[in-house]
């Protein structure tokens, strides 16, 4: 008999995982179907460029249908809900589709309506996101007619897709403005809710100095608490503790959440719609016919494509035990892998893990690219990076050399602990 | 004796108790800790051993009962840091 495999979103997790689990199957025994809501495909790593003219909007989406196997089933719909217990999606109008396996690669969603004020009367003429296409576009506009003043770039709070874009937007604004010659018109200001520039301690201090370098303000553990914008004058973000940051012009990386289908479907998604999986197998709390990929997921990993990419190897291997009834691999080692872009033709990288944090050294052995160190070469690899990902991963390719697995060869561990540093034994 | 970090996080949140608690709020600026303080600290209590890790701001928003603005009022240095150490519980994962 036929066992169906569904996946719910055609992004990278749910393209990557359809036709590698194609490639294994043969057509007879398991049938593949893509549920997704439109029919274009984002390289989402290239909104970035968008506003600053260095990619336009149409080079970065393709159709979706189009990078999946022909022998792939594709529903273009909206998804109403899963019903959990009885291995069912529900699609709008009571079409059901059965599965014996389900895979959400349905991502994260923007909720811009969670920030008061976001969407005032300055929304899409001084206040943006590039977070999609249509913000990247009119972001590309504003920056054009951009002669000088604030800007500031806010991230209402995490978890974010791609959590390095927003510095990348102040270094490759630093770089714009360079260009035009007017750099010295205009402040720029980074506003976030954490204590530092990044996450990850080593990378923060990295980061945290390029910024400075670059003579643009960090704002920290800043919570949005509202905007303040008017179509053509200055506005401003005002924080929950009642301080303040003006801005001209506000690129804003909104709230993220999962899909609001996650919040309809009983037992499957947390309070934010994010699917509760486990971190090593990719298996869902709700059931174990359920996984999960990618952004779509609260594995404690960063929401980006790399990430994405390294766990449809697991995935893959997951689903293909589950349907033959062995034991899951328990191998998924929170493996993410970025290129920072820095502006003026240059790059970082950085390579990190569940268990450790992005390190200096080279990837993936000592002879190769350096790692949390300015570079020409990891910015050609940026620029490379989008062939790959239409020709190689969405496919379901593998990167040669470069496995799921961190590597560790080429990496400098530092020599005291910089991270969780304790202290035993304080009083109160 | 209890353990905590440099930061004031316990490391070890069953060492905590109510009485604890109103001390390390008093230290923080916190007078007294009123009712609405305690459905707060409770509810972070109960998820943490629920889930491992406390709510951020915004999840304690959308599930204590009590909004982000209020949270902001009943701990001004910012509530899922300052209500996390008044919880006894280590310091909230929520952002990667």
């Amino acid at each position: 008999m036929t066992r169906n495999i569904v996946i719910l979103g055609g992004g990278t997790g749910g393209t990557l995982t359809a036709n590698r689990l194609r490639r294994h199957f043969d057509h007879d025994d398991v049938a593949i179907t893509v549920i997704d809501q439109d029919d274009h495909h984002v390289y989402q790593p290239g909104l970035l460029f968008v506003p600053f003219g260095l990619a336009a909007p149409d080079e970065i989406i393709r159709p979706l249908q189009r990078q999946l196997h022909r022998h792939i089933e594709f529903i273009q719909a909206d998804i109403d809900m899963v019903d959990v217990e009885r291995d069912t999606v529900v699609l709008p109008g009571g079409r059901e589709v059965h599965y014996d396996v389900l895979i959400v690669a349905t991502g994260a969603t923007l909720a811009l309506d969670e920030t008061e004020g976001l969407t005032g009367q300055g929304w899409m003429s001084n206040v943006f996101t590039f977070y999609d296409l249509a913000g990247a576009a009119g972001l590309h506009d504003a920056l054009t007619e951009f002669q000088g003043g604030r800007i500031v770039v806010n991230v209402v709070d995490m978890p974010i897709k791609c959590p390095v874009a927003p510095l990348e937007f102040c270094f490759l604004a630093d770089w714009y403005f360079t260009q035009r010659g007017i750099r010295d018109q205009v402040h720029i200001t980074y506003a976030t809710p954490l204590d530092a520039a990044f996450t990850k301690p080593i990378a923060a201090a990295a980061l945290g100095d390029l910024l400075t370098e670059k003579g643009i303000e960090l704002v920290t553990e800043f919570n949005t608490g509202s905007i303040v914008s008017t179509t053509d004058g200055p506005g401003a973000l005002v924080g929950y503790d009642g301080r303040e940051v003006p801005f001209d012009l506000a690129v804003v990386v909104p709230l993220h959440s999962g899909a609001a289908y996650v919040g309809r479907s009983p037992g499957l998604g947390d309070d934010l719609n994010f699917v509760p999986t486990n971190q090593a197998t990719l298996q869902t709390m709700a059931h174990p016919n359920i996984f999960a990929i990618g952004d779509a997921t609260n594995v404690p990993a960063s929401k980006a494509g790399s990430v994405t990419h390294f766990e449809g190897e697991v995935l893959t291997e997951n689903v293909i035990r589950f349907l033959e009834g062995r034991e899951l691999d328990a191998t998924y080692d929170g493996h993410a892998n970025c290129f920072i872009e820095t502006g003026f033709g240059k790059a970082l990288l950085i390579d990190f893990n569940y268990a450790t944090e992005p390190m200096e050294g080279h990837f993936p052995a000592a002879v190769g690219l350096p790692l949390l160190k300015e570079s020409r070469l990891n910015h050609l690899g940026k620029l490379m990076f989008q062939s790959f990902y239409w020709h190689g991963l969405l496919p379901g390719r593998d990167i040669p050399l470069i496995g799921a697995d961190m590597p560790t060869r080429g990496k400098h561990r530092p020599t005291t602990k910089t991270n969780h540093t304790t202290q035993q034994g304080a009083t109160r | 004796m209890v353990d905590v970090n440099e930061e004031g996080f316990f490391e070890h949140p069953e060492q905590w108790t109510r009485e604890i608690a109103s001390q390390i709020a008093a230290d923080d600026g916190i007078d007294e800790l009123t009712p609405q303080h305690w459905q707060v600290i409770d509810f972070m209590r109960k998820e943490y051993f629920a889930k491992g890790t406390g709510p951020t701001v915004r999840v304690l928003g959308k599930t204590s009962g009590v909004t982000v603005k209020d949270l902001y009022l009943l701990f001004p240095k910012g509530p899922a840091k300052m209500a996390a150490r008044i919880a006894g519980i280590p310091k909230p994962k929520g952002c990667i």
